[in-house]
């Protein structure tokens, strides 16, 4: 007779993705599982796949439950005691609106994207991992929005993000990123947002703006955030079991992963420069730079990443070095290009005020007074003579990363840095020679891309001038969402709240 | 080169006794305090023991509840029912 004994992890985790799963009978396992070859990836044994967590679904259910339960009494106390009035300044809210249109979609096509690719493995931990993951996603995009609700009572700009995520401009870029992951292969789609999106990257997202949040006075969403992150540090685990499993399963497997993270990074590092723009411009009070954060979790976190998979004869992504040095310049070059293009955005854009000024003066000692102060200065004298600058033409995109070309060359900050190519009788421009060899490596792809600019110039998107393509394509509130903060309703809404008077002529000495 | 792994929880109640076990079993660990959440670094490895969260929490202690407070993490994991380990390997 055998005494019953309580399983230990590592065994009840055995028994969930080992002896729940079965060998079919009566149909071929290829055809079960169709899309586990085309990518050239080769799988000798699932039985690799181990999910260091060992989470199983009771586990699972328990510990999610309790975090909600945590998070949601976090945002009745935000709501109950109208938390948005104690935020650290009314500007803070336009990194909530770019949030909740940029990323919270992209927490709902992850679910998709888990969804899909969890049904194409034959292995059933990776299936079960893949599940755990999608129904992540879907509690991250349904708190994402349940917490800024709060805001969109009192604040313009947020009434209808997922349309906007689909059409809006420069939200092709977060949007082009994710699709463009879930149009590969599965495996392509795990090393794409698993590693080196979960793993190498959003920690940059997470972690340092986040904490940014709770030192601006966001409760709420310093809350969901690291609620959120609190399952990503399982995504980011999986994401570096997964890349060790592949390159540990076949010798082949490795020139095709190292091509993917290659790619991967940098569309990522794209992806994450609106990031820079929010932690050094969006955020009123300021924990830390783009610069400082990249350097500890991308040069020193990713450093150490590289050096652990050296043995398996990966080395570091191939434009590291060209996102190293940008460090120093991304997010002053597209909180510039916002700031112009500040009538077709639906947060607000704003000269940043001296002490800001000089705040980015100290943290980018080599850049910033040199090539970017001047600028903002320029344009704050034309802002006070009544002549608030707006670009009237739109920027041209990237055909691969969507960026507008804005970003600058490595060793020359005053040159766009810019490349194109002919295929098929066709030319095609690019923000970078990362970017460019994307392209040339599946130009098939990438020639589908929908550009926002190429499509209003085409009449794709509503009306025959920005105006109409903003409200009735966009749904913009014009003289609302748009333009400066300075003279905006929710300017004057947190002059309210705050008890500011506004300085009126009779005021002026 | 140095290569450091690292642990961040949010800075709340639970992550206090979390801190004071991680302190005892990783005297070399550098700890930094951030808003609303606490960092842990240290040089190659990193180890979370049952056994001394037991004795601070003065409780039962499941490895896993430290899923609650997590925020983020770097290394390798290795995962059972006495130890949470963080390491680099190369």
């Amino acid at each position: 007779m055998t005494a019953t004994k309580k399983l230990n992890l590592k065994q009840k985790y055995q028994y969930l993705t080992r002896d729940m799963d079965w060998e079919p009978s009566y149909q071929k396992k290829s055809d079960i599982f169709p899309q586990e070859d085309f990518e050239g990836i080769k799988i000798v044994d699932w039985d690799g796949w181990e999910d260091p967590f060992r989470l199983t679904m009771d586990a699972y259910w328990k510990y999610q439950a309790e975090k909600e339960k945590k998070l949601y009494a976090i945002f009745d106390a935000f709501a109950q005691n109208n938390g948005h009035q104690n935020i650290s300044d009314g500007r803070y809210v336009n990194s909530l609106k770019l949030f909740l249109s940029g990323v919270s979609p992209l927490e709902y096509a992850a679910f998709q994207g888990y969804a899909k690719v969890g049904r194409q493995f034959s292995g059933a931990g990776a299936r079960v991992a893949c599940q755990m993951q999608a129904i992540d996603e879907l509690r991250h995009s349904q708190t994402q929005q349940h917490a800024m609700s709060h805001y969109n009572k009192h604040f313009n700009g947020l009434h209808d993000a997922p349309l906007m995520h689909d059409r809006v401009w420069f939200l092709s870029v977060p949007k082009s990123f994710f699709d463009d992951a879930r149009s590969a292969g599965p495996f392509e789609f795990l090393t794409a947002i698993s590693f080196s999106f979960e793993y190498v990257l959003t920690n940059l997202l997470f972690v340092p703006f986040m904490s940014g949040a709770a030192y601006n006075g966001d409760m709420a969403t310093v809350t969901f955030g690291f609620s959120a992150q609190s399952d990503e540090a399982r995504h980011m685990t999986l994401g570096l079991e997964i890349i060790k499993f592949l390159l540990e399963q076949h010798e082949d497997n490795v020139p095709i992963v190292q091509k993917w993270i290659d790619k991967w990074f940098w569309r990522g590092f794209r992806l994450l420069s609106l990031v820079s723009m929010m932690m050094d411009y969006m955020l009123p009070n300021k924990v830390m730079s783009w610069q400082e954060a990249w350097e500890v979790y991308y040069e020193q976190s990713g450093g150490a990443l590289f050096k652990d998979l050296e043995r398996y004869g990966i080395r570091p992504p191939k434009y590291q070095d060209v996102a190293n040095a940008a460090k120093e310049h991304i997010s002053h070059q597209l909180w510039s290009t916002f700031y112009q293009y500040g009538q077709a955005t639906n947060f607000h854009t704003w000269i940043p005020k001296k002490e800001e000024l000089d705040w980015l003066a100290e943290k980018y000692p080599n850049s910033f007074d040199k090539y970017y102060r001047p600028r903002f200065e320029h344009w704050d004298a034309l802002q006070k003579k009544g002549e608030r600058f707006y670009n009237p033409t739109l920027p041209q995109l990237c055909q691969v990363c969507q960026v507008p070309v804005l970003f600058t060359e490595t060793d020359d900050p005053t040159a766009f840095s810019h490349r194109d190519t002919v295929y098929k009788e066709e030319r095609y421009h690019f923000c970078s020679e990362a970017c460019c060899e994307i392209f040339d490596n599946e130009p098939e792809k990438y020639i589908q891309a929908w550009l926002p600019v190429h499509q209003i110039y085409q009449g794709n998107c509503g009306g025959p001038d920005l105006p109409s393509v903003l409200s009735d394509y966009y749904h913009f509130n014009l003289g609302e969402d748009n333009l400066d903060f300075s003279g905006s309703p929710d300017e004057k809404r947190w002059n309210e709240i705050k008890g500011i008077k506004p300085l009126d002529k009779d005021d002026v000495a | 080169m140095s290569q450091k792994v690292f642990i961040a929880f949010q800075d709340n109640e639970n992550a206090r006794y979390l801190v004071e076990a991680i302190s005892e079993d990783n005297p070399e660990a550098e700890i930094q305090y951030q808003p609303a959440m606490i960092r842990i670094q240290a040089e190659k490895r990193l180890v979370i023991t049952r056994e001394t969260m037991e004795e601070k929490l003065n409780r039962d202690w499941d490895v896993q509840e430290m899923l609650l407070d997590v925020i983020s993490i770097g290394g390798n994991v290795d995962e059972d029912d006495d130890h949470f380990i963080l390491s680099w390997n190369n």
